[in-house]
Formats: structure tokens, sequence, C-alpha cells
């Protein structure tokens, strides 16, 4: 057997992916580059002719020419019956939009991971923004928000357990920020091979509800009236989303039993909750960045815990609203904006929609934020501030103004004029 | 390869079997339905058929009754190509890498929304056969142009006859440099069967494009479908040939239609008491739509004389 | 769920085990995905849709089988007794192509009375 090159150590989150992939024992690859999930399909192209891999597995990689073939490619591929991977950002991922939802429609399990990147309009964009995997919001994909390199790896591996359960089969979407996870290096492990295979769910000849077989031929995605059955299979769909929510659970647990580490119940990921008096709510990296703010608020006073949304969709209701019950001051910090929406902010929408519904939570204070758009920063003190707005509408009944809230909403890191911006040659600016 | 002829096709119980089973619901005297039949008594069952939006995802059958014999999986409008090499691959890694791949496309799925699908899997080669039936126009969303619809045809979004000319795209597809080109017509079924037999033979891209007439979207007699089919080859307007790994025969009638004083006349076929949609041909566009025959003839000339020159 | 399953496993057999028509009564007992099954009369008896009925005169065929050959829907068989074609009237469409490409006209198209 040969030595894998890496087993542990600084990686790149990019380079993550592409051995979780790896690990996962994916059949059929299909890529095509955007910044930033280049280095993805690149370090991809090195691993499948690396001896390693070669001893022992058989990857088809294939080289599409647009993210539209990509996503077809590996429906064409699932269809057969193979597992598969690919990875795309921002564009690509619009671009791929049609065959997404073909690939829920059709009732598939790929496994794709997305490396955020702000969707261009107002000018070409490549930086960390949720915008892109949000608009499929509604496509019946399964949404993970990733927030760190060990949990890129982890989850990807975790992926197929999911997306191939036989009370689910609906593709899986694990998400994490453009540039700030994929092109930065922090300590990854990868699992040796042999116990990776004992985690990750079997192969099996086909699926059970879609084959290629000559003697026992099928017809798949036929054209279906409006009065046979079309409204049936695509509440399928939403059940598939709900049965997916103990898969989820479970598959964390059984992962944190074996390998020792874990996040949260894998819906959600509680920090410093038990006695908390407010709450921000959050996902991805600037999540994961709160829990500092919670430790920097709590030194100053004020008794915050934070709360990271990993899975989206499914939406999990029930878990979120163990905490909103005992925590009603909450701040929901999103990074996309939802235009026209409720509160710009499709997150928080979906929290109101669920405290509305339940008689205890239904007086929870539910205050939007949304910042970092396009890979803005969005820094420690602003985030500080967020506690501080919670505390002001705790004590005194009602959300606070400040510059920048506008229609309810407030506008993390809005350039209100009040300081000096520069805005700097850069040097590098990137590929788009 | 020695032509097969109807009779050995009756004598042969592989290919007597109707794969593509009848009750299913094209129009009478569909060109695409007898495509359908003898590509399959060629190819056999264990033939995979991607299909993008077409007359083919409907005529195949609504849900949950379905007419072909075979796996047969519909696709989005631009995805086949690629849905077919994601296919070929998931097989590969499932053992059954002997499958025939096939994608099933119309002519807007392949001359207009799935060229690039198209283009990405010719130059990667990948070991599917990709299949054109060629109506001539949208015929599914009611007969729209396409870049497939000759020149003056009319159609529902050119009321007045297409202003520009058919899209040569066996000559695109034969810039690929893949290992099998062709055309085919089912005027000629005997001929388009040999064609898939050798194309299923062949490792790689194969690309045939099949002439499919359609009488409700041409508007002639549905008992005429293989006079029409016969007349665009008779008349040079659609040339039947191979090119098999850059060599070009031509087969069939078009064998001895290179001299081009042996063709019909043009004005035969594009003509309105012909087909209704040819009611604005007139004389100027009858002289341009020669002219376009003879582009296509060069087109043939060019690998002929190559081919010539190579040999001395 | 184990019930969903045991639809599955029916559709799953091969031509001769599978169901002839897939029965669905309720949300609860549909399988995942729409997976449709081959079938004659996809599109139910597409002989009602003739008008004219191709009739074959034995006396003048010549067994050249070019109406088998040319019928686009695959309704002509072949007797392998006699040598004869037939044609199944159940599906045949009555397009005709067949009686037009008959090399001895032996191929009548005549008015069905319904
Ligand atoms: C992305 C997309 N755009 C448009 C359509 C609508 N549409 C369905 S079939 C079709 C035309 C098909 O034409 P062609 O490929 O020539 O096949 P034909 O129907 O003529 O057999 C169109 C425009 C679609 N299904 N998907
Ligand atoms: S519209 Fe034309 S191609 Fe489509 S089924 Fe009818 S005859 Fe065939
Ligand atoms: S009328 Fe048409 S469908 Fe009927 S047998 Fe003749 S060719 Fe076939
Ligand atoms: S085409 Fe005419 S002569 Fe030939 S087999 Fe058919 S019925 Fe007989
Ligand atoms: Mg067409």
């Amino acid at each position: 057997m040969v030595k894998p090159k890496f087993m542990e150590g600084p990686l790149k989150g990019n380079f993550a992916s592409a051995y979780a992939a790896m690990d996962a024992d994916v059949d059929v690859i299909t890529a095509y580059p955007i910044t930033p999930q280049t280095t993805v399909v690149e370090k991809l192209s090195e691993l499948v002719g690396e001896e390693e891999f070669t001893e022992r597995q058989h990857v088809e990689y294939v080289r599409m020419e647009s993210e539209h073939s990509v996503g077809a490619g590996l429906v064409g591929a699932s269809y057969a019956g193979a597992r598969t991977f690919t990875a795309t950002a921002g564009q690509g991922l619009l671009y791929m939009t049609e065959m997404v939802h073909w690939m829920t429609g059709a009732r598939l399990p790929p496994v794709v991971a997305i490396q955020t990147r702000g969707i261009t309009g107002p000018g070409w964009n490549i930086w960390a923004d949720y915008g892109d995997i949000l608009s499929l919001r509604d496509s019946g994909i399964m949404i993970q928000f990733i927030a760190s390199h060990q949990e890129i790896y982890d989850s990807i591996l975790q992926g197929f357990n999911i997306t191939e359960h036989p009370d689910v089969f609906l593709p899986l979407f694990p998400a994490y920020g453009g540039f700030v996870l994929s092109h930065t290096a922090k300590p990854v492990k990868r699992i040796p091979w042999e116990e990776a295979q004992k985690f990750v769910r079997p192969k099996t000849p086909e699926w059970p509800h879609v084959w290629v077989d000559g003697e026992r031929p099928i017809m798949s995605n036929a054209l279906i009236m409006p009065q046979n059955f079309y409204t049936e299979f695509r509440i399928k769909i939403h059940e598939a989303q709900m049965n997916a929510i103990p898969v989820i659970k479970d598959t964390m647990a059984e992962f944190e039993k074996t390998f020792g580490r874990g996040y949260g119940n894998g819906l959600v990921v509680p920090y410093k909750c038990d006695d908390a008096e407010v709450l921000l709510l959050g996902y991805g990296g600037n999540a994961l960045q709160a829990e500092d703010a919670v430790d920097k608020a709590r030194e100053q006073g004020y008794k915050a815990g934070a709360l990271r949304l990993r899975t989206y969709r499914p939406f999990p209701k029930e878990d979120l609203l163990h905490y909103i019950k005992k925590i009603p001051y909450v701040a929901v910090m999103e990074r996309a904006l939802a235009f026209g929406s409720p509160t710009g902010g499709a997150v928080s929408t979906d929290i109101m929609a669920i405290c509305q519904r339940d008689p205890k939570a239904r007086n929870a204070h539910i205050v939007p934020f949304i910042g970092g758009l396009g890979g803005r920063d969005v820094f420690l003190d602003e985030q500080i501030d967020q506690i501080k707005i919670l505390y002001e509408l705790k004590e005194k009944g009602e959300v606070p103004d400040r510059k920048y809230k506008m229609w309810d909403t407030f506008w993390t890191g809005l350039i209100t004029g009040d300081k000096k911006v520069e805005v700097e040659n850069q040097e590098y600016f990137g590929d788009i | 390869m020695a032509k097969t002829k109807i009779k050995d096709i009756i004598a042969n119980p592989e290919s007597r079997r109707e794969y593509f089973l009848p009750g299913n619901s094209t129009c009478q005297g569909c060109g695409l339905d007898m495509a359908f039949r003898w590509a399959m008594k060629a190819l056999g069952q264990n033939t995979v058929m991607i299909s993008p939006a077409s007359c083919s995802n409907v005529v195949t059958g609504l849900w949950p009754k379905s007419a072909p014999d075979w796996p047969y999986f519909n696709m989005a409008f631009a995805g086949a190509a690629a849905a077919a090499t994601g296919m070929k691959h998931g097989l590969v890694t499932k053992g059954k890498g002997d499958y025939n791949v096939l994608v099933w496309a119309g002519d807007g799925g392949t001359t207009d929304i799935g060229i690039q699908g198209l283009s990405g899997a010719a130059e990667r080669n990948e070991d599917i056969i990709y299949v054109c039936y060629d109506n001539e126009a949208y015929q599914n969303t009611g007969n729209q142009r396409s870049s497939s619809t000759p020149h003056g045809g009319v159609t529902t979004t050119t009321p007045y006859g297409k202003e520009r000319y058919k899209k040569n795209l066996p000559m695109i597809v034969a810039a690929h440099n893949v290992p099998y080109v062709a055309t085919a017509s089912v005027g000629d079924p005997m001929d388009l069967y040999d064609k898939f037999m050798k194309a299923k033979k062949i490792k790689g891209f194969r690309y045939i494009h099949i002439l499919a007439p359609c009488p409700p979207g041409w508007r002639y007699p549905a008992e005429e479908t293989i006079q029409q089919a016969k007349m665009i080859v008779d008349t040079g307007v659609f040339p039947l040939f191979e090119i098999e790994d850059g060599n070009l025969t031509l087969n069939g009638k078009s064998k001895r239609l290179h001299d081009k004083n042996k063709r019909k006349p043009l004005g035969e076929y594009f003509n309105k008491k012909n087909q209704g949609r040819f009611k604005m041909v007139d004389e100027k566009i009858l002289e341009e739509l020669q002219m376009d025959t003879d582009r296509w003839w060069k087109w043939i000339d060019r690998f002929l004389v190559i081919q010539d020159y190579e040999e001395k | 769920m184990t019930e969903e399953k045991k639809n599955w496993e029916l559709l799953r057999m091969n031509r001769e085990k599978r169901p002839k028509v897939q029965n669905w009564t309720s949300y609860w007992d549909l399988p995942y995905g729409p997976v449709s099954l081959p079938v004659k009369g996809s599109a139910g008896r597409t002989g009602d849709w003739r008008t004219f009925r191709p009739v074959v005169d034995n006396e003048k065929c010549i067994k050249c089988y070019f109406c088998y050959m040319y019928c686009p829907e695959g309704t002509i068989s072949v007797n392998d007794e006699t040598g004869f074609v037939e044609i199944d009237y159940n599906y045949c469409k009555g397009c005709g192509v067949c009686a037009t490409n008959c090399p001895k006209e032996c191929i009548d198209m005549e008015k069905e009375n319904k």
C-alpha cells in the first residue's frame, strides 16, 4: 500500500473538499472551474492520478465544458447508480440551476460542495456571499452551512450517508465561504481509508427507485398530467426533506461516536446557550466568529449565547424553537440579501414563521441583521453591537435605532458617511 | 459492408422484435416513429437513451406508461449530451460499460440549445452515440423555427419564410475529428439500420443525423412520409454519407448524386404543392436554396479532394 | 415506508414478473419518483384514430415486405408459416404509408365505417 501524501496538517478548505470526496469513495466526478472553487477541481485532477487512490479506487473524472453539463453529467451518472460529487460557486451554480432541480425531482443523491460567492449584477464579485446557494432555497436540495476546514472534510464524508439514505434520496449542498475557508489553510485530519469505508454507506448496484437494465426497462421522469400525481411526487420531495432531519442527526451522532468530533447535532450548534439572555443566530464563518463576540461581550457583562444554523434545508424547526423559547431575544445575522422579502433575509423570515406557529415562541423578538455581502468583513465589534442592541431591546421593550437600520432591518457595516472610506488600489483583482 | 436487405431482417428474430412499442402517441406517418423503430432494431435492449425535451419526450408516453421497451431517460433540453456522458461513466463504474449510451435529440435540442453539450462531448470523444432526428423545427412546441429549418420554410415564428439557411450540423461535428459521423434518412431504413449496426461497434463519439419528416409540421399528407424523405435525398438537398476517421463515403442514392445533373430539380421538393410550409418559396428563394445545396456538397467535395490527395 | 419498498420491489422485477399496469391509489403508496413501464398502447388503442383501414390482398402480394419496412408504427408483422404480412388493427393508425409504398398496390385503404 502506498503511503498517503497527506493525512493531517494545515490544509486549504478546498483541498479538504477534494480529499473528502476521494475518501467517500465517489465513482463519478464532473467538474468545471470557477473562482473560488477552482482549487477543488485542480486538486481532484491530481488526486485521481495519485497512486494512493488509483491502487484502490476507480474514479471517473470528467472535465466538462460548463456547469450546466456538470449538473447534467451528475444526473446521468447518478441515474446509473454511481456515487457522484462536484463543487461550484456563484455564477456556476446559477448556470447549473436547471439541473439542480432535476436532481431533486429525480430524487438523486449527489453531494455538491459550494464555495459561496457574490452573484454578479452590480459588478463581478468573487468573495463570500451566500446569495448563490440561497437562490436554490426552494429547489429541494439539502443545504448545510459549513464553518471550519475540518468541518468541510467531515461534512462531505457524512454527506453520502444522508443523501443515499433510503428515506431521503436528495442531493446535499454543503456551503462554505469563498476565500474565507476555501483558500486559507487550517489543521485538518483525514480519516484513514479503512475507517472511512466502515463509516460511509456501503454501495449498492443500483438505487431502489431508478435503474438501468435492459431486462427491466423503465422510462424515467416522463410527462405527468396535473390530475395524475404530479402534486404527490412534489410533496414526496418535501417529505424526504422532513425525513432527512433524523437522518442528519443520526449520522452526526454516529460520526461523533466513531471519530470523536462533531458539530452540534448536525442541525444546529449551540455555544454558551445554557445561561444566555440574548442570542446571536447565524451561519457559516460569521457564526463561528460570533462565539468570540459572545466571549468578549460576557467580559463586559452581557450574557449572550450563539447558535449556529448548520443545516438550513431541511429547516430544523424544533431545534431552533428549543433555544428561541428559552432565549427570546434573537439577532439573526445573514450574509445574503433576499430582495423584496419581509426582512431582506431568508433565514430571519423563516425563523419568524416558526415562532408565529408556536404559542410559546410567538412573543420572541427576532431582529434581522444583514452584512458581509460580497466578502465584506463583519467585525467582532459589529457583532458585539448586535448583542448590545438586543440588550437595549430587552430593557426598553423596543428595537433601538441605528443609522444603519432601514425597513426594520439592520444593515451591518453599511457605509453611512460617518467614517472615511478608502478605496485602495488592490494588487489582486481575482479571476472572474 | 454489404447492405442489409429487408429479407435479412425478416429472417432474423432479433431484428424482427419491435422495441418501440406500437400504440404510442406519434402522429400518423411520423418520421421520428420510424427512426426509433429502426435504430432500436439495430441497437437492442441493452441501450440507454437520454432524450432532451422534444416530441420524443411526449410520444414515448405519459406517466406511468411508456412506449420504449429499453431504458429511457427524459432530460432537460440543454443537458442531453452531458447526461449521456455521465451515464456512460456511471455505467462503467457499475460494471455495465457495455451498454450503448445514446442521446436521442431533436434538431432544436441539437443544433440550438444543446450544441454546447454536444460539442463538449464530441471534443472529449465520449463513448456515446449522439442521434439527432431532424424534423426541421421545434415540433413539440408547435412548429417554431430552429437552426435546422430550411431557408424559406414557414413556421409559426417565421410566418414569412425563414431568412437564414439550414445549419450544417454533421459537418460541424465532423470538425471535432470524432470516429464516426453519418447522415441517414427514414426514406432508406436499411441504410439507417446498417449505420446503427456499424456505429454500435465503434468506440468513441459517434454522431448520426437522421432526416425525419413530420407530416403536421411540414404540411403534407401522412402517407407521403417516405416519398418526402426520399425526395430530399434525390434532389441532393440532404446527402447521405458517412465519415469514418475523416474518410467520407457517399451512401445509398447519394452515391450517384455527386454529379449535379443526376439530381432531381429542387423545385419539385421546395414547392407549396409538395409541402405546405414552402408556400413562401419563390424563384429568388429557390435560387438561394440551390446555392445552399451546392454549399453542402462543397463540404463533401473538400473531404473527397483531401482523400484523393492523400491516396496519391 | 416498508409498504413503499414492497411496491418498488414489484416495479424492479423483470418484464414477466412486474405489474402490467401501475395502479397507485394514494399518496402513501407511491414510489419516490415517477417510473414508467413499457406497454403496448401507451397512448391507448391508437387503432381508433383511423379513418382509413389498410387491407392487404394476399393474392397480389409478392412478400417483398416493403410495407413492414416502412410502417412507422411497427404494426405490420410477418406470419412465419404463410410468409404473408398481418396488420395489428388495435394500433394501426391508418397513416397509409404501407399502401403508398407497396410495389404491387395490393394494400387498399378502405374507409372505416364507424
Ligand atoms: C430550457 C428549455 N427551453 C425551452 C423548452 C421548451 N421546449 C420543449 S421541446 C422544444 C422544442 C424541441 O424541438 P426539437 O429539439 O427540434 O424536437 P422536436 O420537438 O421537433 O421533436 C422546446 C422549445 C424547454 N423544455 N426547456
Ligand atoms: S409533430 Fe411531427 S415529429 Fe412530432 S410526433 Fe407528430 S409527426 Fe412526429
Ligand atoms: S396504415 Fe400506417 S400504421 Fe397502419 S399498417 Fe399501414 S403503415 Fe402501419
Ligand atoms: S408491400 Fe405489398 S407486396 Fe410487399 S409484402 Fe407488403 S403487401 Fe405484400
Ligand atoms: Mg425538431
